[in-house]
């Protein structure tokens, strides 16, 4: 029998303004990353309700990223900032759930930044690929 | 550029950052003990950024430091220079005690009078 | 039900190369809702917009999905060419299967996977679309500037050359700012009142232009084209319209010991006083803590004088209501205070001065009329020391200056120290310098003229102290090229002062709901791209209220700043952004976390009558939107904890929705 291999699921919330047009700029230099990655585009990073997050992995994400523009950059100027404390707040309560740290992530990617794009969703996908499968917030209903 | 053991245990002693300074020179400006000095508070400062340590240890300029703080008061920066001497000071003093007691003087010291803890704590006292 | 025409763009061999765009359109044609799905090889040509229009009719869709290029490149495209065809233009979702799909992934079958699982996500975010109409709103003609700077002025009469009528409010008793107390100005030298007041005449003249002086903003409401504002007018005990400036009044004055804030305070003014001859407006003022007659009744002397009877020592503050589209702020700097650097002995001795001190002191419309005296004795001096970046460039930890460079010193004190050696040769002038900074147009030119030229005395390195010893100044001071400690006795020492936004400026900025940095610069919409811009919507940027500046950068922005309003104010209305928040009323319970979050101040709360269930009726405070304010960041959906608040275009049903799309 053959192994299948694993192939995570990853949701990226991206940032109209700075993280999705540094994934575009990715694009443009032609930076590949894995296609596990699926992005979803949002006004702004404090546009995020962890609710989505966990809505995320309940429907089976192996992982999630939120991308923003660097503290201090953000478009609607103090948005990143309410990211960042809610983020915080999310980890903690995931650290809780017993959720591996590693399946969320907050990264700050400007539009300017397409390598830096491509690294970090390279990297985040190997971490969560070897971290395997998201079992403990799954909910096997949501499968068909 | 490497970081020697020295230099990053002299930063570490005194907390103070080198790499915050401008070079304005406004210690010196300010220093009290200026002319007893071969290396002045500035380049105190910027020897120690450059790992250029040795020569600062062999200088009686150590010890013209009134350690009046004026520099650190004056210091736009927040560099703090006295702070600096100083530890070129303990650095000295360090290297000075060092392993005056190897582990093989020991044995000979032995005897039934000497309290064997005064054996241990004078070896910890006199070895780096 | 929605009917969605999905179209998949081949993009030439861009997406058709890596993504089997057939499969595509096969696979989305399964997805809920969709009823119509096609292939097309440049979908954002004519030919291919054409077919979406001749689409929309014939399968009547009510909803577009369009997989292609980056929303950021072709959203405005796809949605005009919705609105052609007589859709709502919000009815269209782009899925990125360009950027994000076959220009990163290089495996046919990959790309095609994950495009499927793109179009999926936007299929899914379409069936929730609803459509979305921008508010409208009305544009007050009218633009207010705050501060009468030379920034201030030049904005004003921009705008008012326009054609739109703009008031300034300026909390001194005439406009003219800093640049008016300033002598020559560098790297030309030309002399500042020379190029100032004909601007303040002009602005007094000019008459689409009012000034209110001795004013200050004391309340601001509305949004961008609909500002309230409050403008308190502080009584100057002089009626404005009937006082002729003839200066009578002034002569008579008995109180004359108040400290002149317009010479720094080194002479003295009486209590009814005009700041300087060119003052704009003209009028006197009387200063209520020094004149007798206010304070205790005894006196009247200026009413007496006074022919065209303009005193009124019963005048009361006024406070002035009017309509503005356009606010800029102008609110300019101040030399920081010295009281921290008791190493230069600024409050011991009289001869250690600040730059704008020197500058008064040279002016020839100064307290010495232009003679360069020692404010102790009168004494010519004969040498000079200046010293640079006091209180610029400190570090945070030291809590006595700023931390960044105040930009204008350098040049400053280029120009005083070769002034002083062009007018005063037998004087020896040292600058202690840092670093020079000079980069603008022709100004290393200048640095260097006053070295080699002048031969003034630049040394590397910093005064460490100044100690006052009979009439003279001691100065210790370190040269660094030449390692030597210096010791100079000085006549007069010049305190290159940081400059530091206006006290008036952190209030004014809480009033606007615009933000400002921890200096309290006010904050630019965009560093690079926005420089003139505050984040909020209809307030906007002019000289150093935003970082330090010269004039020529000052001026620049102000012109920038005016012709922002300029096409502000030429639109008869607004059309807003409609992807904004809207709050459900039947579930916001009036916590307002909503309002705390909001960086622009949209969010206001109102007290609203409600059919309770039990058919009597409750009055409930609840959150509103103003959606001419809203720029649809979403912070507020996040904060709102009973999930009231929702943003239009990015609900959370629709974010959910793809969520699942992907995770399906």
């Amino acid at each position: 029998m053959q192994v299948k291999e694993f192939k995570p699921l990853i949701v990226a919330f991206c940032c109209n303004w700075c993280s999705y047009a540094g994934a575009d700029l990715a694009g443009n230099n032609r930076l590949n990353y894995p296609a596990e990655v699926k992005i979803i585009r949002v006004p702004c990073s404090c546009r995020v309700n962890p609710m989505f997050i966990l809505r995320a992995f309940q429907r089976g994400a192996d992982g999630v990223i939120l991308c923003g523009c660097h503290p201090g950059d953000c478009h609607y100027t103090s948005g990143n900032y309410y990211t960042r404390r809610r983020m915080a707040m999310l980890f903690s309560m995931l650290d809780f759930l017993g959720i591996e740290r590693e399946r969320t992530r907050v990264e700050w990617v400007s539009a300017a930044e397409g390598a830096k794009f491509s690294a970090v969703m390279t990297d985040f996908a190997a971490t969560v690929k070897a971290l395997g499968e998201n079992k403990r917030l799954e909910d096997l209903r949501c499968k068909k | 550029m490497n970081k020697s053991y020295l230099q990053e245990d002299l930063l570490r002693m005194s907390g103070v950052n080198p790499r915050k300074c401008m070079q304005c020179g406004k210690c010196s400006a300010t220093c009290p003990a200026y002319d007893e000095m071969e290396y002045h508070p500035h380049q105190f400062v910027s020897m120690v950024k450059n790992g250029d340590i040795e020569p600062l240890m062999k200088s009686q300029s150590l010890y013209r430091c009134l350690t009046c703080f004026a520099c650190v008061e004056r210091c736009p920066r927040s560099v703090e220079p006295a702070k600096l001497v100083e530890a070129v000071r303990l650095a000295v003093i360090r290297q000075q005690g060092a392993n005056r007691m190897t582990a093989n003087d020991i044995p000979a010291l032995l005897d039934e009078d000497t309290p064997q803890q005064l054996l241990v704590s004078a070896f910890r006292k006199y070895t780096k | 039900m929605q009917r969605i025409g999905v179209f998949v763009c081949w993009c030439g061999s861009n997406i058709a190369g890596t993504v089997d765009v057939k499969a595509v359109a096969e696979a989305l044609k399964a997805e809920p809702g969709v009823v119509f799905s096609t292939d097309y090889q440049y979908m954002c040509s004519q030919a291919g917009q054409d077919m979406i229009k001749e689409s929309v009719r014939e399968h009547k869709l009510t909803g577009i999905v369009i997989c292609s290029c980056s929303p950021r490149m072709h959203e405005a495209t796809f949605r005009k060419t919705a609105a052609a065809a007589g859709l709502n233009p919000y009815m269209v979702e782009i899925a990125n299967i360009r950027e994000q799909c076959s220009w990163v992934h290089k495996e046919m079958p990959i790309g095609t996977e994950k495009a499927i699982i793109l179009g999926k996500a936007a299929v899914a975010k379409v069936n929730l679309n609803t459509p979305l109409t921008p508010g409208e709103s009305p544009v007050t003609k009218r633009a207010l500037v705050i501060g009468g700077g030379i920034a201030g002025i030049q904005t004003a009469l921009d705008i008012a050359d326009a054609g739109f009528p703009v008031d300034i409010v300026e909390k001194k008793p005439t406009i003219g700012g800093k640049m008016a107390q300033l002598d020559k100005t560098f790297p030309t030298l030309d002399c500042a009142a020379c190029i100032l007041t004909p601007k303040m005449v002009d602005v007094a003249q000019h008459e689409k232009i009012r000034i209110f002086s001795y004013s200050e903003v004391s309340e601001v409401k509305g949004f961008v084209g609909n500002f309230d504002v409050t403008i308190k007018k502080h009584a100057r005990y002089v009626k404005e319209d009937v006082c002729t400036g003839c200066g009578a009044c002034v002569e008579k004055c008995p109180m004359k010991k108040v400290p002149n804030e317009f010479n720094l305070g080194m002479d003295n003014r009486p209590a009814i006083y005009i700041p300087f001859a060119q003052a704009v407006p003209k009028v006197a003022t009387i200063d209520p803590n020094a004149c007798n007659m206010l304070k205790n009744g005894k006196c009247g002397l200026c009413a007496r004088v006074c022919t065209a009877g303009a005193i009124d020592y019963k005048q009361q503050d006024e406070y002035i209501q009017e309509k503005y589209g356009a606010i800029v702020v102008a609110t300019g700097f101040n030399p920081i205070s010295m009281d921290k650097f008791d190493e230069f002995a600024y409050n011991q001795s009289k001869d250690v001065i600040t730059s704008l001190e020197f500058e008064r002191l040279t002016n020839a419309a100064g307290p010495t009329a232009g003679k360069l005296l020692r404010p102790s004795d009168g004494k010519h001096p004969h040498t000079i020391v200046f010293v640079q970046c006091v209180g610029s460039r400190c570090d945070s930890c030291a809590q006595k200056g700023k931390e960044y460079c105040s930009k204008i010193c350098c040049m400053y004190t280029a120009k005083h120290a070769m002034l002083t050696r062009d007018k005063y040769p037998d004087t020896e002038v040292y600058v202690f310098y840092i670093d020079v900074r000079t980069p603008g147009k022709s100004f290393d030119e200048f640095y260097r003229r006053a070295v080699e030229e002048y031969d003034v005395h630049y040394i590397k390195g910093m005064v460490g102290k100044v100690t006052p010893q009979g009439d003279k100044l001691k100065v210790q001071a370190s040269d660094l090229l030449s390692n030597k400690q210096l010791h100079i006795d000085a006549d007069l020492v010049v305190l290159a002062a940081a400059i530091e936004p206006d006290k008036s400026a952190r209030p004014l900025a809480t009033m606007l709901t615009a933000s400002m940095d921890t200096n309290d610069f006010f904050t630019e919409a965009h560093p690079k791209l926005r420089p003139v811009e505050s984040p909020t919507a209809g307030v906007f940027l002019s000289g150093t209220c935003q970082g330090p500046k010269d004039i020529p950068e000052t001026v620049s922005q102000a012109g920038a700043a005016a012709s922002k309003v300029i096409g502000l104010l030429a639109k008869d209305k607004l059309k807003g952004n409609p992807c904004v928040a809207h709050s459900n009323e039947q579930m916001c319970n009036g916590c307002s976390s909503c309002e705390r979050v909001c960086p622009y101040g949209a969010i206001t709360y109102e007290d609203k009558e409600f059919r309770m269930p039990d058919r009597t009726t409750a009055i409930r405070r609840v959150a509103a939107v103003n959606p001419a304010v809203c720029q649809g960041c979403g912070a507020c959906t996040v904060a709102c904890p009973s999930g009231a608040m929702d943003l239009r275009g990015f609900m959370n049903e629709q974010i959910m929705a793809e969520v699942d799309a992907i995770c399906k």
